[in-house]
């Protein structure tokens, strides 16, 4: 990926809609640092009021798996179900899960 | 990006995953392996889209400082906003290509890569705001609707996000229009005239006729592109001439009547020539679109340059 | 997938679904439930001539600001600059409306049986010297620099003002003023942050800042310069006086000046003619200027609706 000097490093936005949700991936912007990226993310990704919770990180800070090692990573529990939290259905009234 | 060479036959079987992909009407994500090709008809169509966002901030945004009434003022300042946020989605899914946002803005800028003709044409009234809204936005809606399914993952998320936000664009536009129309005479003219010269430049944003388009089709095959010029322009003008007939107004093609054997409606020819000409850059307002663009990126230029040293300064600072 | 996003469509003839209607563009009345009776012992028309203060600030500064959409130095400060315009538009448009409300003689005349709602009699049918906008709103723009300072001394006296009007009898504009501490904060924290780094990112962006702070300090006074008619609602507990906020502003803005590595300018006089300013509808030539193109098609359509 080409790094253009003139340009400011790209930042990755995750947002949390609301109290007990994980943060999403929304979208990424250009910042200069760490604390312009936060302030970027709540104009351009929350203008809507959102979010109540905002992480940003450098996109070089990410490391990814990379799609040709998929099958090692992630074959193994593909077929297990069970492991996915999704798979329990639990009533809405039941606290800390 | 460039490709790293590989064996033929290992391409072949990535070639052939990627076919089985697109087939299965899955997604692509950046870092799977794609053809060239595929990857050139991306960062062509979205970045094209990205600046359309960009420019189309111009005609609207010449309005803002003359919205005669505050909560008018602050929709359409809302709508310029979010169309400022539409550019920013594309250009990040441009930038999952491996394409910087400071090359696409060079190739706008150098004339290099096109946005939509449409906004290459003034805006002369408080109407145009609202005939923006209702039809420039409502053609854009068409067009955009099938790309949340396109077959390039961030660009149907950023899609996705953009339609959700277009729907209420075309919205604002229309209510400014039917309002109007329940104004003064003065004010119904001006809805009337507004409509009238923007009918034709808005039928030819779906682009040439289908036995015209040379990228069309393999843009369909790989799932980029849902849909054929002419059948979004087809549903385009179906969806659009009962909204007119509730407005009360008139659309300007002698020509437009009900087909009842085709179940759609019948209409005239744009003039091609004429879009032929604003591609080319002979629009009444393409050097005027591309002055604007240049002036604020090359009068932002110190900005940015201070905003990066002191990062890099603070940066010093805390590792010290 | 196609139904999900086909629904865009739904309801473009008519329906109430506002749901994804941009936010700030006033479809919420953030007034809901608020007493607007006006409170027993103060003068109507001294009300109405506050709320046209307070109105006024906001609505001029954020007319200046949204020049700058589409012309920002990137697509992150550009979407930042809007969000900044639309608040302040928000705070112009229920302290206007409060003004008519307080006083109906405040507003302008126009045709019998006119359409225009008050917040727009006052905005477009009100001649210049009857605004009361202070002088640091209204002069004409320069570059991002010139943005910066404006909107950093303009925020920090209207921050202070605002936390104080909180508790103001009047229960609108005590809930105008809650709504508006939290966006100020944001619009001083903003340029606090900019003028930091302009002050230490480059040499030119460093004689920049210091060239708009050069022009725009002498303007700084008046926003902390107390009128009489401030002074007599701050005794009825209704407004603030300025003067009362002045020692934090000076600090806030000490703070930015002593990191930003910039020497706090000399204490201005507040800029008048003859001792009236703003406050008391007399102005820059640049306001004139600014209300011809504000006010043109409104103006043009008189009967108009919008």
């Amino acid at each position: 990926m080409s790094a253009d000097r003139r340009e400011w490093p790209l930042y990755e936005v995750f947002v949390r809609g609301k109290r007990g949700l994980n943060h999403v991936h929304v979208g990424s912007l250009h910042a200069p640092d760490d604390a312009m990226a936060l302030r970027h993310a709540r104009d351009v990704y929350t203008r809507r009021n959102e979010g109540v919770s905002i992480w940003v990180v450098r996109a070089d800070a990410i490391t990814a798996s990379s799609p040709d090692e998929k099958d090692p990573l992630f074959a193994p529990n593909g077929d297990k179900i069970y492991r996915h939290p999704t798979f329990y259905e639990i009533p809405d009234d039941v606290p800390h899960m | 990006m460039t490709t790293i060479p590989m064996e033929p036959q290992q391409e072949e079987r990535l070639r052939a995953a990627f076919d089985a992909t697109v087939a299965r009407h899955d997604r692509i994500e950046p870092r799977d392996w794609m053809p060239d090709a595929y990857r050139g008809t991306l960062v062509r169509q979205i970045a094209q889209h990205a600046h359309s966002e960009i420019i189309g901030m111009q005609p609207e945004g010449e309005w803002i400082g003359r919205a005669p009434s505050l909560r008018r003022k602050a929709i359409l300042l809302a709508k310029v906003q979010d169309e400022a946020g539409h550019g920013l989605y594309l250009y990040s899914a441009c930038e999952t290509l491996g394409v910087s946002r400071a090359e696409l803005t060079d190739l706008l800028l150098g004339g290099r890569q096109k946005y939509s003709s449409i906004f290459n044409y003034p805006t002369l009234s408080y109407a145009d705001v609202g005939t923006i809204g209702w039809l420039v936005d409502g053609a854009a809606i068409c067009n955009q609707v099938p790309l949340c399914r396109t077959s390039y993952g961030p660009y149907g998320r950023a899609m996705i996000r953009i339609c959700k936000e277009e729907s209420f664009h075309q919205r604002q536009g229309y209510e400014l229009l039917m309002t109007m129309m329940r104004g003064t005479g003065e004010q119904r003219a001006m809805v009337q005239e507004s409509v009238d010269r923007f009918w034709w430049p808005v039928l030819m944003m779906f682009g040439p006729p289908d036995a015209h388009s040379p990228n069309s089709e393999r843009s369909m095959a790989w799932g980029i592109k849902r849909n054929s010029n002419d059948d979004l322009r087809q549903k385009f003008v179906d969806m659009t001439v009962p909204q007119a007939e509730a407005l009360g107004v008139t659309l300007p093609d002698p020509e437009l009547r009900w087909n009842e054997e085709r179940g759609h409606h019948d209409f005239g020819e744009p003039d091609w020539e004429e879009f032929a000409a604003v591609i080319r850059g002979d629009g009444p307002c393409n050097a005027q679109r591309l002055a604007h663009r240049r002036a604020a990126h090359e009068e932002g230029a110190w900005v940015r340059e201070a905003a990066t040293a002191f990062a890099a300064a603070t940066a010093q600072e805390g590792a010290r | 997938m196609s139904d999900e996003h086909g629904s865009v469509f739904d309801g473009l003839l008519g329906g109430d679904d506002s749901a994804q209607w941009a936010f700030g563009t006033g479809f919420e009345d953030p007034l809901a439930g608020v007493d607007t009776t006006t409170p027993g012992g103060v003068d109507p028309a001294e009300l109405a001539a506050y709320c046209l203060m307070l109105g006024d600030d906001a609505l001029i500064m954020s007319q200046r600001l949204s020049e700058w959409c589409s012309r920002a130095p990137d697509l992150e400060e550009d979407i930042a600059l809007a969000n900044i315009a639309l608040d302040l538009l928000g705070q112009a448009r229920l302290l206007l409306t409060r003004a008519a409300a307080a006083d109906p003689d405040v507003l302008p005349r126009l045709p019998e049986g006119s359409p225009v709602p008050p917040e727009d009699a006052l905005a477009f049918f009100r001649d210049e010297r009857r605004f009361r906008n202070v002088w640091l709103a209204e002069v004409a723009g320069g570059d991002f620099a010139h943005v910066v300072v404006r909107l950093l001394l303009f925020s920090v006296a209207r921050l202070a003002l605002l936390e104080r009007l909180r508790t103001s009898r009047d229960q609108v504009l005590a809930a105008v003023a809650g709504k508006g501490v939290k966006e100020v904060t944001y619009h001083r924290d903003w340029a606090g942050r900019w003028f930091l780094t302009l002050a230490r990112g480059t040499g030119e962006s460093r004689r920049r800042l210091l060239a708009a702070l050069d022009a725009l300090w002498p303007l700084q006074a008046e926003t902390v310069a107390a009128h009489p008619l401030e002074r007599a609602l701050a005794r009825a507990g209704v407004g603030v006086d300025p003067a009362s906020a002045r020692e934090e502003v000076d600090a806030v803005l000490g703070q930015v000046f002593a990191v930003s590595g910039v020497a706090r300018p000399e204490p201005a006089q507040p800029s008048g003619i003859g001792g009236r300013t703003g406050r008391d509808g007399v102005h820059t030539e640049d306001l004139g200027r600014l209300l011809a193109e504000m006010q043109a098609v409104a103006r043009a359509h008189p009967g108009g609706r919008w």
